[in-house]
């Protein structure tokens, strides 16, 4: 496995443990279909929450929330859509948060979430 | 905290408002919007904020931030809401504590690396916050001289981000290298003349009686006559004999000038009559103020209380030259342009300097002028009537002939003495009307109030019958009598001094009135 995909596994690991210590159910992680894939599929009540996980090493190339635009977020959207076709649960609404995880040196990562990016 | 607010100043002219500047940090990817009718240059605001912010070791906020100007109406402009910015997105992002920003006016440009550039206008954007009862206003160094000349706030010059932040936060204050002054669009010596003084000027009897009765009646006043002979030279020297400004005009200039940015950083309060020597190519709009959105002073109005000095006259477009007329009755221009209407004061003493013909020959005896009747006639009709009407003194000068240089002239000293004393007459005269020089005085209240003895009456009335004056021309030569008059020092105007006062007016040789042609049914 390449470096990268071995850091964004490991920040997928922690946002996952992150959800799931503020209360969420994770039903799914990185489910795939021909339009992309999802990393974190959880639920907060009532509500379905669609993650994407973003890690970074630094800040030199800007915040890991910088880097989700609005195309991103239009493909997450059809993905939450595609989803729910293929599963039989039925939530009263659904979300798109963001998690970003920072691995900066010598400091503990951190873990920033946004609830409802889009 | 996820909102906060500062405060800054907006310029609409002179007139300063209040600027509540809030800013709200909200759940949502990082996103910066700026709302409230940002120009051009205060959108950048967001760029070099966030520049400054991460090269002042800050950090900005990765969320979805908005920053609202308020009242959202008034339309902004320029780049001087930076710090105020700033500083509302460090209080919200609870980097600094929110209280130490109450009654605190801020103001300051940018730069990407978090020091603080200086602004236009902060003597006005000063006045504003300390009439708004604002406690403290924090300004770029560069600025800090001007705007602690207003009194009751206190003002805070600062060089850079961290500084505030420093001071804000009660640290060490760091130290930073000190600012460089950006270049002036208008050099300094367009205002600041350095003083001249009359004894310069040898012989020109009759030019220095025009600028000393220019001086202290506030007339304004036409110079022709050949290349060289020394029109400029007086002009320029006509600012020396007039007093120093009252404290109020002195405010009031000094806040024109901050805004046309003429103000330098050690700015002390412009004390002196400001010169001001617009070329004859000089557009409409760099006249009498514009500019694209937000009005900005013209020349004439950096020249309010002073002196509107245009070299060359019948040179600019008669057009540019006769927007001239509404600011000399009123006193003030209006600018209107999309943003805003602005008022700016433009009262000013008007100096026109002139040649007598294309060749410059005319009416002398330097040599034959070759300029056709036609080419003449064209070029005085160059200065409109109603321009020259309001010309209270026309004056042709001459070479000076080399025989009397031997005389010692005059120096300023001695002139603005009597300009002075004459000036301390009409403001006494006037003390309860509300205007100060005879030059203002409504010819009505004049003849009302203070009429003249029989024979200068007689006088002007038998010009006016032959047709030598007009009825304006009647209240002008009354006004330039009194000035003469408090010249000399006497309670009225002798029928000499008014017979001198129609000369200078009509721009005849001075003669003295026994030697005068008889004056009834000559027709001229």
């Amino acid at each position: 496995m390449r470096t990268k995909n071995v850091v964004g596994q490991y920040g997928e690991d922690l946002a996952a443990r992150y959800l799931t210590a503020h209360g969420f159910a994770v039903l799914e992680r990185n489910w795939r279909c021909e339009l992309g894939e999802i990393d974190i599929v959880a639920r907060e009540g009532d509500t379905l929450v669609i993650c994407e996980v973003k890690t970074r090493r630094g800040l030199n190339y800007g915040s890991p929330l910088e880097s989700i635009t609005y195309r991103k977020l239009t493909t997450l959207r059809k993905l939450a859509g595609r989803w729910l076709q293929t599963h039989e649960l039925r939530p009263a609404s659904i979300r798109i948060d963001v998690i970003a995880v920072l691995f900066d040196q010598n400091t503990p990562p951190s873990v920033d979430h946004v609830r409802g990016a889009a | 905290m996820p909102l906060a607010q500062t405060w800054s100043v907006a310029l609409v002219g002179l007139e300063g408002h209040l600027v509540e500047i809030e800013a709200d940090i909200a759940q949502g990817l990082p996103k910066t919007t700026l709302i409230g009718l940002p120009d051009a240059s205060l959108s950048e605001a967001r760029d070099r904020v966030r520049a400054a912010l991460v090269n002042s070791g800050e950090r900005f906020p990765d969320r979805k931030v908005t920053i609202g100007l308020s009242p959202a109406t008034l339309p902004k402009a320029g780049s001087h809401y930076d710090v105020a910015i700033a500083l509302a997105l460090l209080t919200a992002a609870g980097a600094v504590e929110p209280d130490v920003l109450r009654q605190t006016a801020i103001i300051g440009e940018l730069g990407l690396d978090g020091r603080i550039r200086e602004v236009r206008g902060a003597l006005a954007m000063t006045l504003a916050a300390a009439r708004a009862n604002f406690e403290r206003i924090v300004v770029p160094e560069l600025n800090s001289g001007e705007a602690r000349l207003v009194p009751g706030i206190e003002v805070y010059g600062v060089r850079s981000l961290r500084q505030v932040l420093a001071l804000l936060r009660g640290t060490e204050i760091p130290d930073e290298a000190p600012p460089r002054a950006e270049p002036r669009l208008l050099s300094e010596s367009l205002t600041r003349v350095p003083e001249l003084d009359l004894d310069d000027v040898i012989g020109q009897r009759e030019g220095r009686r025009a600028i000393e009765a220019a001086a202290a009646g506030g007339h304004h006043l036409l110079l022709h006559g050949p290349p060289g002979s020394g029109k400029t030279m007086l002009a320029e020297r006509l600012a020396g004999l007039m007093p120093d400004l009252s404290t109020d005009d002195s405010l009031e200039v000094s806040a024109v000038h901050s805004l046309a940015g003429l103000l330098t950083s050690d700015a002390e309060l412009v004390v002196r009559p400001p010169f001001i020597a617009p070329h004859h190519t000089a557009s409409l709009s760099s006249l009498v103020g514009g500019g694209s959105g937000m009005p900005r002073p013209g020349a004439i109005s950096c020249a309010h209380r002073g002196i509107l000095f245009i070299d060359e006259a019948p040179e600019m477009h008669p057009l540019t030259l006769d927007t001239l007329r509404q600011p000399l009755e009123s006193g003030y221009i209006e600018v209107h342009r999309s943003a805003a209407v602005a008022k700016f004061p433009a009262r000013f003493m008007l100096v026109l300097a002139a040649n007598p013909c294309p060749c410059g020959l005319s009416g002398t005896n330097q040599g034959l002028c070759n300029c056709t009747p036609q080419v003449l006639a064209r070029y005085r009709q160059r200065i409109s009537g109603p321009i020259k009407d309001r010309l209270d003194i026309q004056r042709q000068i001459l070479p000076a002939a080399r025989t009397i240089a031997d005389e010692k002239p005059e120096s300023t000293a001695v002139v603005a003495t009597r300009v002075k004393a004459a000036r301390e007459r009409q403001g006494h005269r006037y003390r309860e009307t509300g205007w100060i020089l005879n030059s203002e005085v409504p010819g009505p209240v004049l003849r009302r109030n203070f009429p003249l003895d029989i024979a200068s009456h007689e006088l002007l009335e038998d010009l006016y019958s032959v047709g030598r004056i007009t009825a304006r021309g009647f209240d002008r030569v009354v006004r330039l009598a009194w000035t003469l008059a408090d010249l000399e020092g006497v309670a009225q105007p002798t029928v000499e001094l008014t017979h001198q006062a129609f000369q200078l007016r009509t721009g005849e040789p001075l003669t003295d009135l026994s030697d005068a042609r008889p004056l009834k049914g000559i027709p001229t």
